[in-house]
This record gives structure tokens, C-alpha cells and sequence, in this order.
């Protein structure tokens, strides 16, 4: 069975002359749920955002591999799924619109029922059509999930992702999560414990919040 | 085919909310009409009203051209751009989307100032048109990158004409050169070397593009 592989070495960074987070060695070798904790500020936006190539560590070396082979920086949208409070989709295009502008975007295919699978699953399949601009947070929080699965990605990152949710939608999520850790890498940045208790390794931000030593 | 797709989508996106177009058509149409109240009745000279009209042209470009990457910092869609598609798919699909705009704003700016200005007339219309050509590419080029610099920026509005001047500055002084040349019935053999300037700048903006965009689109 193919495999990808996430391994990020001595991760540090600094904004301006503040310390993020120093030299943390985090890697996902095989299928599952790994977690990212920490309070607010700590940085695990910022991490998540690191180990998916978006923006770069100050030091620290960040590697993809996909059957061995290390994933090109250009290719490697196709091979991820992001959900976050701070992914934005365009208010002007109604939901179904929004997919499959990325999706032609991307340059993958889809089958109409796959679509329609998940707008059933996250409980959109009747105001799919109406523009994202008269949705509410929750069907947004609910759309970023279809945006980040309808690709089949092989490593899905989950940054805070029950925020805005109801319980239904938050059972939702949790289903999605343990559905997809079976055949996929799947990261989850959260401080919620029920999100949390998911994963089988959290890591804590906290632990690497060593203060710089001036020379 | 990625940045086709890119490009239909912000297509689509600007006829539904008219962000650039809007902007584009009143500073034209405001630009032109100031131009026309400020001379009156005076005759204005042949050479003058030629280096006007790439005036109109480099302030239109400013009043709309950074919408490519300003409107999508400011819905807060970046970040999902940089999620689906690679650098130089975006740049791409952007540089395709102010290639048309430059195009159709360009060609409606020609032909109202042709209507409008009885002194602009083109005796050499091929030179005129290789030269508008080569220029709009340009134009389009250097506008898409400095577009995606300034996006990030609190002072976009300011620092864009700003920045864009000296950019642009060799281009505009060598398309009103040629513009000057195709209204005097200058052969087109004797304008191979501005020509040859606008295809060069071409040439360079493009490769300075793709090899700098990695850089600015990832923080």
C-alpha cells in the first residue's frame, strides 16, 4: 500500500525578535491521528502551517515523501487537505461552485456522486447551490471539510476544526476524522480535549518555548 | 490548463462583484473627460496628445490592475490560493487575467482618445499596433508582479504607482518614443531598436516573474 511520510527536524521559529517555538522534531510515519496542543499564541497555527510547506521555519528542514519518493514543493497541494478557522472560500460562488473551481484549479477529476456524498454527510446537500455569502460560520466550518476532502488527499490537517460547530456537526467531524485515519496521515491542532482524545500522540507546543539566550 | 481554470474563476468572480472593471471604466472615463476640459478649445500638438494618452494608460493600469492579488489578500483567500495550486500556476492564471484587462481597457482608452482627439492621429498604424502590443504585455507583466509585492502591504493604494514608476518608467518613455514615430510617418525599419527595447522588457519582466514569485507568494 502506497504511504506518505511528514518528517520536520529542529523546527524553529522566531517573528521578529519572538521566539515561536525551538527546535521541535515532529514526524508521521504511518497512518493515523497525531495531535498539536498548546494555548493560545502558542503557535500551532503557525506549525501547521510549517510542516504543509506554506510558509518556511526560521531553521529547520521540513520533508514530504510519498512511496520513498520526496514530494515535489509544486505538487504537493494535491497530497493535502486543510481545514482552519482562517481558510477563506469565495462568497460570491455558491458552495458547489467554490468545489469545483478548486477542484478545476487542481486539475482532478471527481464523480457528481462523491460530491454529493459529502454534502450529504456534512448536512449541506440542500443549500449547496445558495452563494457561501449567506452561510452561516457553522455550514463555512461544515464547506471547508468538503474543500478539503473532495481531492482524496493523503494527509489532512484539522486546525481547530470543531470550532464554530454544533454537536451534530462535531460528530460529523469526529466520524470524518476516524474514517480517515485509516488510509491517511491525519494532524489535528487543537486546545479542545474532545478533539484531542482522538489523536494517539499529541504534541506540546508549550515544551518548546525556550527563551532566547542573548550572546 | 490550471491556470485557465484560475483565470475562469476570477473572470467569473469579477463579473459577479465588478471590483476592477468599475474602477477601470470611471478613471478612464473621468481621466479622459479632464484631459478634454483642461484643454478646451486650445489646439494641442500631435506629440502631446500622444504622450497623453500612455499617461491615461499607466494611471488607468494603477487604478486597477493590482486587484489580482489585492482582492484576494483582503478576502482573506490567499492562503486557500496557496492551498490548491502552485506559484507559478497562480502567477499565471493572474498574469492571463490582467493580460485581458490590460487589453480591453487599452483598446477602449485607443479608441475613445481617437474619437475624442482630433490631434492623435497615426499615420503608421502597424508600428502603432506592434508597439501597443509589445506595451500592453508589458504593462500586464510588471503590473501582475508588483501587484503580488504591494498585496501584503497596509499602504497597497500609495505604494502600488509608486512602486510600479520606475518599473515601468523605460516602457512608457519608449511607447510614447514609438508612439511619436507611428504619428510622423516614420518607416517601420527605422523603429527595429525601440522595438527590439519593448521586446527585451518583455522578455526580461516575464523571467524576473516566474523566478521571483516563488519568493513573494511564500510569506
Amino acid at each position: 500500500m502506497s504511504s506518505v511520510e511528514i518528517r520536520a527536524e529542529n523546527i524553529t521559529k522566531v517573528f521578529g525578535r519572538r521566539l515561536i517555538f525551538k527546535d521541535i522534531d515532529f514526524s508521521c510515519k504511518t497512518n493515523g491521528i497525531y495531535g498539536i496542543s498548546g494555548p493560545n499564541g502558542s503557535g500551532k497555527s503557525t506549525f501547521l502551517k510549517i510542516i504543509t510547506g506554506i510558509i518556511s521555519p526560521t531553521r529547520g528542514k521540513v520533508s514530504h515523501t510519498f512511496d520513498g519518493k520526496e514530494i515535489d514543493s509544486d505538487d504537493l497541494h494535491n497530497y493535502i487537505g486543510y481545514v482552519a478557522p482562517y481558510v477563506v472560500l469565495y462568497d460570491e460562488f455558491s458552495a458547489v461552485e467554490n468545489i469545483h473551481f478548486f477542484s478545476k484549479i487542481r486539475g482532478i477529476n471527481f464523480t457528481q456522486e462523491k460530491l454529493d456524498v459529502l454534502f450529504q454527510h456534512f448536512g449541506l446537500f440542500d443549500r449547496k447551490n445558495d452563494l457561501v455569502k449567506g452561510y452561516s460560520s457553522g455550514m463555512k466550518q461544515r464547506l471547508k471539510f468538503i474543500f478539503a476532502l473532495i481531492h482524496s488527499p493523503k494527509i489532512l490537517f484539522f486546525d481547530e476544526p470543531t470550532s464554530n460547530l454544533d454537536n451534530s456537526g462535531k460528530e460529523k467531524v469526529y466520524q470524518t476524522v476516524k474514517e480517515e485515519s485509516q488510509n491517511n496521515i491525519v494532524i489535528i491542532a487543537s486546545n479542545e480535549d474532545s478533539d484531542l482524545a482522538l489523536c494517539s500522540t499529541v504534541l506540546e507546543l508549550q515544551d518548546y518555548k525556550k527563551l532566547i539566550t542573548e550572546n | 490548463m490550471s491556470s485557465y481554470a484560475l483565470f475562469k474563476k476570477d473572470l467569473a468572480s469579477e463579473l459577479r462583484t465588478r471590483y476592477a472593471i468599475n474602477s477601470l471604466v470611471m478613471f478612464i472615463v473621468v481621466t479622459i473627460s479632464v484631459i478634454l476640459f483642461s484643454i478646451g478649445n486650445e489646439k494641442i500638438s500631435d506629440f502631446l496628445s500622444g504622450g497623453l494618452f500612455w499617461v491615461v494608460i499607466f494611471f488607468s493600469a494603477m487604478s486597477g490592475l493590482s486587484r489580482a492579488f489585492v482582492s484576494e489578500e483582503e478576502r482573506g483567500t490567499t492562503l486557500t490560493l496557496q492551498l490548491i495550486a502552485s506559484p507559478t500556476t497562480i502567477f499565471s492564471g493572474k498574469l492571463l487575467f490582467n493580460l485581458i484587462l490590460v487589453f480591453a481597457m487599452n483598446i477602449v482608452v485607443a479608441l475613445l482618445y481617437s474619437a475624442l482627439f482630433d490631434a492623435f492621429v497615426i499615420k503608421n498604424l502597424s508600428l502603432f499596433l506592434y508597439a501597443f502590443i509589445l506595451g500592453n504585455i508589458g504593462i500586464a507583466i510588471a503590473s501582475t508582479l508588483i501587484a503580488s509585492i504591494i498585496a501584503k502591504a497596509s499602504s497597497k493604494g500609495t505604494l502600488y504607482p509608486v512602486l510600479s514608476f520606475p518599473i515601468l518608467l523605460p516602457l512608457m518613455l519608449t511607447l510614447i518614443d514609438l508612439t511619436k514615430q507611428s504619428m510622423d510617418t516614420t518607416t517601420f525599419s527605422s523603429s527595429y531598436i525601440e522595438l527590439a527595447i519593448l521586446g527585451c522588457y518583455d522578455v526580461v519582466m516575464i523571467a524576473a516573474s516566474y523566478m521571483l514569485f516563488d519568493f513573494i507568494w511564500k510569506d
